[in-house]
């Protein structure tokens, strides 16, 4: 199964990276937003309750990630609709591919994708001026968080891909991404959120995997926010991955 | 004449359907600025707290972009509309009917203009029922007529590229022509607050001086010296893109 994973992974990655016009927007419009997000809110680090950062873009950067991060989900999913419509998967089904691959291959692929989200978007912050408080230590942190945020978000575009069938429904949640992402603290302290998103942002996974990367990056290797990231993410591909393998067996059920 | 107005007419008649007859397609476009509203004022609503910060509150500061951007989707998807009917021959048959390539153009401009006043229309029931002030019926008006005036620019940028590239994967290409349009603005803050490279690139992007003409009335009264200029930046944008969509309208077939 391990080598039949491998496999698929591969062949998806050769795909998105053929087709660099679905990989640009992963870090394009989360670096376009980011620099929207820097150049007009930067003096709000001004504001009473907003903790002490060298920089508005210090803060910013794990926003920034977790959007890109989310977008590659938004992706996967996309891709993973394509083989479906083009009738790739039903060949794969055909064939005597252990089942569980087809998920993981995908997942697989989504996490070296998340890596290179995630080194992107940390050599542009420090390009831009922006200090790892956190050191090489700080940088493992905030990449082992995002892989497996990636690898979560990437199984739950494979789980509505297998759900919808259809690429233009999976892309049709692409406004859903940005309003979980700001019912959370991802963009701003938890502390200055507007109601609702205060009371929803301790709810939602998202806050803590944001803030998970954003300690090493702005603060420091406190243990607490970053284990807490990590615990979020982990669940989310636990949670993501279950729920494509059942999609996946209904879809064989139908098959 | 009566002739081009029927073809326009037609055109935009088609549009429209669009939004009957494939709803699922339309949803996104018409929620995405009331999505971005609400989120944008739930992150960043305390940044009205800043000193010289020009409104009470930051939602109603927001509103106006949201209604560009409305008018920003709305022209990207006209092009990503256009690169479709390419792909799939219909285009080629249109440039076979008896009419002239810039009637044909103004039919899908036309489609762009009325079709942008729905996400508006949606943000701003939305707004209002949240407690956003009435800017009053001149002040809409006025935005209603700037934001038709940035759809038809946007659709004729987003027209340019379909005729170039003739493919819906340029549809990223369209959308974030537009987004970095209507966000490298005073979209966030006041000119004051913005930091200086932003202030830079939004002083020299027209964009600004519509989303202040569309901004003044919500936050203020409105005034000939802040409508004069979101006049003129839109007559330069629509001339310009207009200008080359009829270039590349006509340098089809050859």
């Amino acid at each position: 199964m391990i080598a039949a994973s491998v496999a698929l992974a591969r062949r998806a990655l050769r795909n998105a990276l053929r087709r660099p016009q679905f990989l640009a927007p992963l870090v394009l419009f989360p670096t376009l937003f980011l620099a929207v997000n820097v150049g007009g809110l930067e003096r709000t680090t001004s504001l009473q309750g907003f903790p002490q950062v060298d920089g508005f873009l210090d803060f910013q950067l794990a926003a920034a990630i977790t959007q890109s991060l989310l977008l590659g989900g938004v992706s996967a999913g996309i891709a993973a609709a394509l083989d479906i419509e083009g009738g790739f998967f039903d060949r794969l089904v055909a064939s005597p591919t252990p089942r569980l691959a087809i998920v993981l291959g995908r997942v697989l692929a989504a996490s070296v994708i998340a890596a290179i989200q995630v080194v992107y978007f940390l050599v542009l912050g420090l390009v831009f001026g922006a200090s790892i408080q956190g050191g090489a230590l700080g940088v493992l942190s905030v990449l082992a968080i995002g892989i497996v945020a990636g690898t979560g978000f990437g199984a739950l575009g494979m789980m509505i891909a297998l759900r919808t069938r259809n690429a233009s429904t999976v892309q049709g949640i692409f406004p859903l991404v940005f309003v979980i992402l700001f019912i959370s603290s991802a963009f701003f302290p938890r502390e200055l959120l507007s109601a609702p998103a205060d009371v929803l942002a301790a709810y939602n996974p998202l806050s803590y995997i944001a803030e998970g990367m954003r300690q090493p990056i702005a603060f420091d290797n406190a243990i607490g926010p970053v284990l807490e990231g990590l615990a979020a993410a982990a669940g989310v591909t636990v949670v993501a991955i279950g729920l494509s393998v059942l999609a996946l067996r209904g879809r064989l059920r139908e098959a | 004449m009566s002739g081009d107005l029927r073809t326009i007419r037609a055109l935009m008649g088609r549009g429209l359907n669009e939004i009957l007859r494939v709803p699922g397609g339309a949803i996104p476009g018409v929620l995405a600025p009331t999505i971005f509203m609400l989120g944008l004022s739930a992150a960043f609503g305390k940044a009205a707290a800043l000193p010289n910060f020009t409104a009470d509150d930051f939602r109603t500061f927001i509103v106006p972009v949201g209604m560009l951007q409305g008018a920003g989707f709305t022209g990207a998807a006209t092009g990503v509309n256009l690169a479709r009917d390419i792909e799939q021959g219909w285009f080629d048959r249109l440039m076979l009917a008896p009419a002239r390539r810039s009637v044909l153009l103004a039919g899908v401009v036309a489609s762009a203009c009325l079709r942008c006043l729905l996400p508006a229309t949606f943000l701003l029931v939305v707004a209002f029922s949240l407690g956003v002030d009435w800017p009053g019926v001149g002040a809409l008006a006025l935005g209603a007529l700037l934001i038709m005036g940035l759809a038809a620019a946007a659709a004729c940028y987003a027209t340019v590229l379909a005729l170039r590239f003739r493919t819906q994967q340029a549809a990223p290409l369209m959308q974030v022509g537009t987004f970095v349009a209507i966000l490298f603005t005073t979209a966030y803050v006041p000119r004051e607050l913005l930091s200086d490279w932003l202030r830079a690139i939004a002083d020299l992007n027209p964009v600004t001086h519509v989303l202040e003409g569309v901004r003044q009335g919500f936050i203020g009264d409105v005034t000939w010296a802040q409508t004069w200029p979101a006049l003129v930046a839109l007559a330069g944008l629509v001339g310009l893109f207009g200008a080359l969509a009829v270039r590349g309208m006509r340098r089809q077939g050859r």
